[in-house]
C-alpha cells in the first residue's frame, strides 16, 4: 500500500526507522519544512543548540558514548558552512555522524541564490560520503545508505543535502530494507592465514606490546582485547582515540603513547620486539620520528581500513578486518594451540620503568601545598571523586586534554570523548551535551581550558535550557596553554597572541548568567568541596580552577623527534643502564 | 614513475570530482585523464595516468577504492594492456609544404581531417610514444594547436 507523504515527513520517518531518539537541529529558511515535520514526531527529541558547530559536535559526542550514529540538522548556506569543523572532526576520528543540511530549491541551485552554498562540494574531503538529493522519491534510499555508510566499515560522517522543493515534494514512502552499494563492501573477517601468522609471532615474542586505538572501540572489541592481553600477558598502550577501551587500573595497561606519553610507555614501544597494532593509524603524534618508532619490533597491523595498513609504517603482518573479529580469531587460535605467556620478565621490566619514570608534577606534596594549585592535581581529584559512579569524561583541546589523558583513570569503554585527529578547540562542551543526551545516567564532566571553553561557550544555554547537567572544570591558567608551552620551549618565551587574562571573563558570573552553578577554586584544599558541589548541583556547573599559569605538559617529545627522546619528567638514561643485568639478559637475547 | 589506473565508477553526477580531488588531496599528480561510459551504461571508466614522487601507488589505489561510488580500481601493466590515445594537430602548412606533412601523416597512418589555406589538421591514434613521436616531427613545421584525449586502456584479452 502506498503511503503518499512529503519529503520532509519521509525524512523524519527515515530517522525514526533508524532509531534516532535525539537530533541536534538549528532551523532556518529552507529547513523549515523538515522542522515542521519534526514537530509531530513523538520519537525524536529535537535539541536546539546555539550554533550549528555545536550541533555537529553534540551529535559526535552522542555517537562516541553510545556507539550509535549522532544526527544534526541545519539550514542551508551559513548553517551548512558552520557544520564543516564538526564534520572534519568526526571524519578524522572516524565517528558515525549523519548531518542533514537543507538546500535552496533545485530550480535555483547554481545561481548564487540566497543562503546557497555547495555543501556537498565543500565536504567531499571531510565526509565518508555525501548526497545531494534531487528528487523526493530518492530520499529514503539516500537516508538508508547514509546511515549504513556512517556506521559500517570504518565509521565516519555522512552528509545529506536536501533542497527545499525535495522536502516539500511528495513521494510514495517505503523505507528500504537493504542498501545496494556495489562499490562498498567492507572486509570484516580477517584472513585466516594472516591470523595464523600473527599468532605465530605472538607465541614467539619476548617483548610484545598491544598498541590499540579507536578502531577497537568502534568495533566493540574491548572484551576480546582484554582476553588477548590477559591470556598472553601482553602490556597494552591505548592511543588517545583508544582511551577507555582497556581499563586503566589494570596492571597490563601502560599508558598513552606518543608526544605526551609517559616515559615508560614510549620506552616500551621503543624496546618491544612485537607490536600488535589494532585499530590505529600510526599518527604522527603517536610515532614521532617514524624511522625510530618501534624500530626493534615486528609489526602486526589490524585495521578495517586497508588504506591505513602500510600508509605510514611498513608492516610485517597486515590483517584487514574488524578489530573485534580479528582479536577473537587470534585468541581462539592461541587457545587452540595451548599458548602460554612468556612475558613475565618483560612485564617486570616495564613495571620497573613505570616506577623509575612515573608521570609527575610539582616536585613535592601538592596536596599539602596551600598556595600552588596544579592542573594535574585537579584532574587527579576528579578521577578520585568520580571513580565509583558512572562518569563520562569529555575534554577540550590542548594542555587540559593532555592532563586529562595522563591523570584521569578511565575504567569503562566509551567513557572518553575527546577531539583527536583534528584537535578541535571548542569541541568539549557541545560534545559533553551530546554525551549527556546519550548517557542520561552518567555524570558528564568536561575538562576544559580557559581558551577552548570560550570557543563554544554559548552552548551553556543549550545545556541549561534542555536539562543536560554537564560539569565544566576549567583549568584556568590565563593562557592558550599548549601554545604558550610551545612558545616557551621553541620560540624563546615570546608569548605572541597566547595570553588570556585569567579573570576575563569571570567564569563564575558567566555560569550564573546562564542560570548555572559557578564556583572558583584557588587553593588545592578547596578542590574537593568545589568539585563535589558542582557534581551534586542539579544542573550544569562551572568550576573555575585558577591553576599555576606556566605549567607545562611533560614528558614531551619535540615534533619530529624520536619518541624515546623526551623533554621534562624524571631524567632518563639509556635503557641498558636502567635495569639490572640479569633482567636484561632474560628479555633481550 | 608513471602509472596507468583504470577506475570503474558508478555513472552518477559528481563522481569524477570525488576521484580527481582525491588525487590532489593525497599528493598525486594527474598527467592525463579520460572518461567515458563502459559496456554497462550505469558505469563509467576513468583512465588516469598519474605520478607521485615518493608515495607508493598502492596508497592512492586503496584510497580511491574507498570512495563509495568506485567499483573497481586496477593498475594497468603496459605489457599486459592495450593503450591508445587520440590526438588532433593543427599544423602550420604553407601550400608548398603541405605535401611533406601529409607524407609524415601517412607514415603514421594518421588522417587528414581538415585543410586550410595555411594549415593542415591531422587526426591520429596510437600509444603514447607514437603520439609523442608525431608531435616531435610536427614541431619542426609549427604546431598551431594540439588536443590530446589522454590515454584510454584495457587489459589484454586472455583473462577474459
Amino acid at each position: 500500500m502506498s503511503d503518499r507523504i512529503t519529503g520532509a515527513e519521509a525524512l523524519v520517518r527515515c530517522l525514526e526507522a533508524e532509531g534516532v531518539d535525539v537530533l541536534f537541529g538549528y532551523p532556518g529558511g529552507v529547513a523549515l519544512p523538515i522542522f515542521d515535520a519534526l514537530y509531530d514526531s513523538t520519537k525524536i527529541r529535537t535539541v536546539l543548540p546555539r550554533h550549528e558547530q555545536g550541533a555537529v559536535h553534540a551529535a559526535d559526542g552522542y555517537a562516541r558514548v553510545t556507539g550509535r550514529p549522532g544526527v544534526a540538522l541545519v539550514t542551508s548556506g551559513p548553517g551548512a558552512a558552520n557544520t564543516i569543523t564538526g564534520l572534519a572532526n568526526a571524519y578524522m576520528d572516524s565517528i558515525p555522524v549523519v548531518v542533514i543540511t537543507a538546500q535552496v530549491s533545485t530550480a535555483v541551485i547554481g545561481t548564487d541564490a540566497f543562503q546557497e552554498i555547495d555543501i556537498t562540494g565543500i565536504t567531499v574531503p571531510i565526509t565518508k560520503h555525501n548526497y545531494l538529493v534531487k528528487n523526493a522519491s530518492e530520499l529514503p534510499e539516500a537516508m538508508k545508505e547514509a546511515f549504513h555508510i556512517a556506521t559500517t566499515g570504518r565509521p565516519g560522517p555522512v552528509l545529506i543535502d536536501v533542497p527545499v522543493d525535495v522536502s516539500k515534494g511528495e513521494l510514495d514512502f517505503k523505507y528500504p530494507d537493504s542498501v545496494n552499494l556495489p562499490g562498498y563492501k567492507p572486509t570484516y573477517k580477517g584472513h585466516s592465514k594472516q591470523i595464523k601468522q600473527a599468532v605465530s609471532l605472538i607465541t614467539r615474542a619476548r617483548r610484545p606490546l598491544l598498541y590499540v586505538g579507536g578502531g577497537v572501540l568502534a568495533s566493540g572489541g574491548a572484551k576480546e582485547l582484554k582476553e588477548l592481553a590477559e591470556l598472553m600477558q601482553i602490556p597494552v598502550t591505548t592511543t588517545m582515540m583508544g582511551k577507555s577501551v582497556f581499563p586503566e587500573d589494570h596492571h597490563l595497561w601502560i599508558g598513552m603513547p606518543g608526544m605526551h606519553g609517559a616515559k615508560y610507555t614510549n620506552y616500551a614501544i621503543t624496546e618491544a620486539d612485537l607490536l600488535i597494532a589494532v585499530g590505529v593509524r600510526f599518527d604522527d603524534r603517536v610515532t614521532g620520528k617514524l624511522a625510530a618508532f618501534a624500530s626493534k619490533a615486528k609489526i602486526v597491523h589490524i585495521d578495517v581500513d586497508p588504506a591505513e595498513i602500510g600508509k605510514n609504517k611498513p608492516v610485517d603482518v597486515p590483517i584487514v578486518g574488524d578489530a573485534k573479529n580479528v582479536l577473537a580469531g587470534i585468541v581462539a587460535e592461541l587457545r587452540k594451540a595451548g599458548a602460554e605467556p612468556k612475558t613475565e620478565a618483560w612485564v617486570k621490566v616495564v613495571d620497573e620503568w613505570r616506577k623509575q619514570f612515573p608521570l609527575h608534577y610539582g616536585g613535592h606534596d601538592v596536596a599539602a601545598d596551600h598556595e600552588q594549585l596544579y592542573p594535574q592535581y585537579v584532574v587527579q581529584r576528579i578521577s578520585e571523586l568520580t571513580k565509583d559512579r558512572p562518569t563520562v569524561i569529555c575534554t577540550e583541546v590542548g594542555q587540559n586534554q593532555m592532563w586529562a589523558c595522563q591523570y584521569y583513570t578511565l575504567r569503562h569503554p566509551r567513557t572518553w570523548v575527546s577531539s583527536g585527529g583534528l584537535g578541535t578547540m571548542g569541541f568539549g562542551l557541545p560534545a559533553a551535551i551530546g554525551a549527556q543526551a546519550g548517557r542520561p545516567d552518567a555524570l558528564v564532566v568536561d575538562i576544559a581550558g580557559d581558551g577552548s571553553i570560550q570557543m563554544n561557550i554559548q552552548e551553556l544555554a543549550t545545556a541549561k535550557v534542555n536539562g543536560f547537567p554537564v560539569k565544566i572544570v576549567i583549568l584556568n591558567n590565563g593562557y592558550l596553554g599548549m601554545v604558550r608551552q610551545w612558545q616557551e620551549l621553541f620560540y624563546g618565551r615570546r608569548y605572541s597572541a597566547s595570553v588570556l587574562p585569567q579573570d576575563c571573563p569571570d567564569f563564575v558570573k558567566l555560569a550564573e548568567a546562564f542560570g548555572c552553578f559557578g564556583v572558583r577554586v584557588e587553593r588545592p584544599g578547596d578542590v574537593d568541596s568545589a568539585l563535589q558541589a558542582a557534581f551534586d548541583f542539579d544542573g550544569p556547573a562551572i568550576v573555575d580552577c585558577r591553576v599555576v599559569p606556566e605549567e607545562c605538559v611533560y614528558p614531551m617529545v619535540a615534533p619530529g623527534a624520536s619518541i624515546d627522546e623526551m623533554l621534562g619528567g624524571v631524567p632518563g638514561c639509556p635503557v641498558s643502564e636502567m635495569l639490572d643485568d640479569e633482567l636484561l639478559e632474560e628479555v633481550w637475547e | 614513475m608513471k602509472h596507468t589506473l583504470s577506475v570503474v565508477v558508478e555513472n552518477k553526477p559528481g563522481v569524477l570530482t570525488r576521484v580527481t580531488s582525491l588525487f590532489a588531496r593525497r599528493g598525486f599528480n594527474i598527467d592525463s585523464l579520460a572518461v567515458g561510459t563502459t559496456e554497462d551504461p550505469t558505469l563509467s571508466r576513468i583512465t588516469i595516468v598519474c605520478s607521485a614522487a615518493d608515495t607508493p601507488i598502492e596508497q592512492i589505489t586503496k584510497q580511491v577504492h574507498k570512495l563509495i561510488n568506485v567499483i573497481k580500481v586496477q593498475e594497468l601493466d603496459p605489457s599486459e594492456s592495450v593503450e591508445r590515445e587520440l590526438v588532433l594537430f593543427k599544423i602550420n602548412a604553407a601550400p608548398e609544404r603541405r605535401h611533406e606533412i601529409i607524407e609524415i601523416a601517412n607514415v603514421f597512418r594518421a588522417k587528414i581531417v581538415d585543410v586550410g589555406r595555411n594549415s593542415v589538421t591531422i587526426e591520429a591514434t596510437g600509444a603514447t610514444d607514437k603520439v609523442d613521436a608525431m608531435e616531435d616531427l610536427f614541431r619542426a613545421y609549427g604546431i598551431k594547436e594540439m588536443a590530446r584525449t589522454g590515454k584510454i586502456a584495457l587489459t589484454r584479452g586472455r583473462e577474459g
